[in-house]
């Protein structure tokens, strides 16, 4: 299932800056890289030729499961600017 | 020593029910509070089930019930027990005003604009980053513009509190300590909701959703009625979603599909989609309130008693507690923590600890028990009826006797006294 058309129902005023910091050495180490699935918006993707996180954080909910998931403990979080990310209508 | 611009008497930081509790009790006592929300409105960021308790906020806003953007009036909650592809529910209907369906965006906003009314300085768009402390006291808190000094700081800055944890106050959170909770707000026209739920005019109904998609795991899903829309939702421990590499929206997917849930949202159109974090923990993860200058409410506190569904009555009683200690406290000019404890003792005397703490062994329990009671006795319930309702030609008593051996030989003896064990060992935590 794709969550794109889920994401399109949302305001977003995205950033230029990514607001989430992963660590890419931790990242190569990491087994289950839960932040891959368990993320509401599909923010996550590990690209195995570049071995590195593709992080889509314009598409971000700011739900904070993925800092909370991170095996490591290494991903680095904070909310986006306050004229930025995501805005709830209907929350 | 503390700046004279930008100081006032108190910030509250988050424009959520806590946020906004809290800051209008310290206006109406005549004191200067800011209140910082980094969302583009208040609610602009914030995401629930569905319902606002009554009890909580009228006692802040007597005028709710005429004044706010409030959906429906909940008569009705059902209780649905999905198997595969069966469910048994237990419906309760009452015609009282106990609880409302809302939109947090419509409704945070309109509880702000009361309290911009009462006094309270509102500031949007703006996301707090330190907190600003001299020696062992909080002073003030940093936004990305500028600092902002007070003197007390009172964090309803939600279930995730970078802050509290910036200052010690709470420790890491573990992925069995909150739930990851998606939803969809499905436009469907009023009348058709009336139709399918049984309703009239702003009558609304609940269901609360066990087992379906989310059978074997701790996880509940939610179906609340608004005026022109039904909100279907479900929250997961997130241990359960990292275990078992499950996609959150999968399972909410698989929900709708569920026989006895799809009829409910058919033909409807998504309208939003979203997703927060509930705090799990209980009682046990509730961490310290208070320190010099400084107070937490609310998610920030972890204030959730989830097994009734219950939040933000919590952060509004611990923002109306906060609230009043502040208020205190500046009168007197004493803003250490041994005074500031008057709120951690009077939100002890409240129901909102009490409630945590009669539920203080359900989680442990449920985490050890989830795939009994998250699974195997919705099956069996379900397979009852199956029976109960069957009509195939065999005997009753044939029918009751294969459903009384199925329990003993579909589970070990061992394991069902372990669950009855855990069921007396909770009943016992709870009532005595």
């Amino acid at each position: 299932m794709k969550i794109d058309k889920n994401l399109y129902t949302l305001k977003y005023t995205p950033d230029t800056d990514s607001h989430l910091h992963p660590k890419n050495e931790d990242c190569r180490m990491c087994e289950g890289r839960p932040c891959t699935f368990i993320c509401p918006a599909e923010v996550y993707e590990w690209n195995e030729e570049k071995q590195e996180l593709i992080v889509n954080f314009e598409n971000c909910l700011e739900c904070g499961a993925c800092r909370i998931a991170c095996e490591k403990k290494s991903l680095g979080w904070e909310y986006p600017k306050g004229t930025k990310g995501v805005t709830f209508k209907n929350g | 020593m503390l700046k004279k611009e930008n100081k006032t008497d108190v910030i509250v930081v988050g424009a959520g029910p806590a946020g906004i509790a809290c800051a209008v009790t310290i206006a109406r006592a005549g004191r200067n509070v800011v209140l910082i929300e980094r969302g583009m409105f208040p609610g602009a960021k914030n995401m629930f089930g569905g319902a606002i308790y009554t009890n909580s906020v009228k006692d802040i806003f007597p005028n709710f019930e005429s004044d706010a953007p409030l959906e429906r009036r909940n008569i009705e909650h059902n209780f649905a027990i999905l198997g595969e592809s069966d469910s048994t529910t237990i419906t309760y209907r009452k015609n009282d005003n106990t609880s409302y369906s809302v939109i947090r965006g419509k409704f945070d906003r309109w509880m702000a604009e009361e309290a911009r009314k009462a006094g309270v300085y509102v500031v949007t768009e703006t996301v707090v980053r330190k907190v600003i402390k001299e020696g062992k006291r909080v002073v003030g808190v940093s936004t990305e513009l500028e600092d902002y000094y007070a003197d007390i700081v009172i964090l309803a800055d939600g279930v995730n509190s970078l802050l509290a944890h910036q200052i010690g106050l709470r420790k890491d959170i573990e992925t069995k300590d909150v739930a990851l909770s998606v939803k969809e707000v499905i436009k469907l026209d009023k009348d058709t909701i009336n139709q399918r739920f049984g309703l009239k005019d702003d009558e609304g109904a609940i269901v609360e959703i066990f087992g379906g998609s989310m059978l074997g795991m701790l996880g509940l899903g939610f179906l609340y009625t608004n005026n022109d829309s039904v909100t279907i939702g479900l929250g997961i421990t997130l241990n359960e979603l990292v275990e078992n590499n499950y996609k959150p929206f999968e399972i909410l997917e698989k929900l709708k599909q569920h026989p006895s849930i799809s009829h409910l949202i058919e033909g409807g159109t998504l309208k939003e989609y979203s997703a927060h974090l509930i705090p799990e923990g209980g009682y046990k993860k509730v961490p310290k309130l208070v320190d010099n200058g400084v107070m937490i409410v609310g998610d920030a506190a972890m204030l959730v008693n989830n097994l009734h569904w219950e939040g933000t009555n919590l952060a509004i009683v611990s923002g109306k507690l906060a609230g009043q200690t502040a208020v205190e406290s500046l009168n007197t000019g004493d803003y250490s923590k041994k005074f500031l404890k008057k709120y951690e003792k009077d939100i002890k005397e409240s129901f909102v600890m009490k409630d945590l703490h009669t539920y203080r062994n359900l989680m442990d329990i449920a985490h050890q028990r989830k795939k009994a009671f998250f699974s195997y006795y919705f099956k069996k319930i379900n397979a009852f009826f199956d029976m109960f309702t069957s009509v195939d030609g065999t005997p009753k008593k044939e029918n009751y006797h294969k459903f009384i051996k199925s329990i003993f030989t579909d589970r070990k003896l061992t394991e069902l006294f372990k669950d009855a064990w855990a069921i007396i060992r909770l009943l016992w935590s709870i009532l005595i």
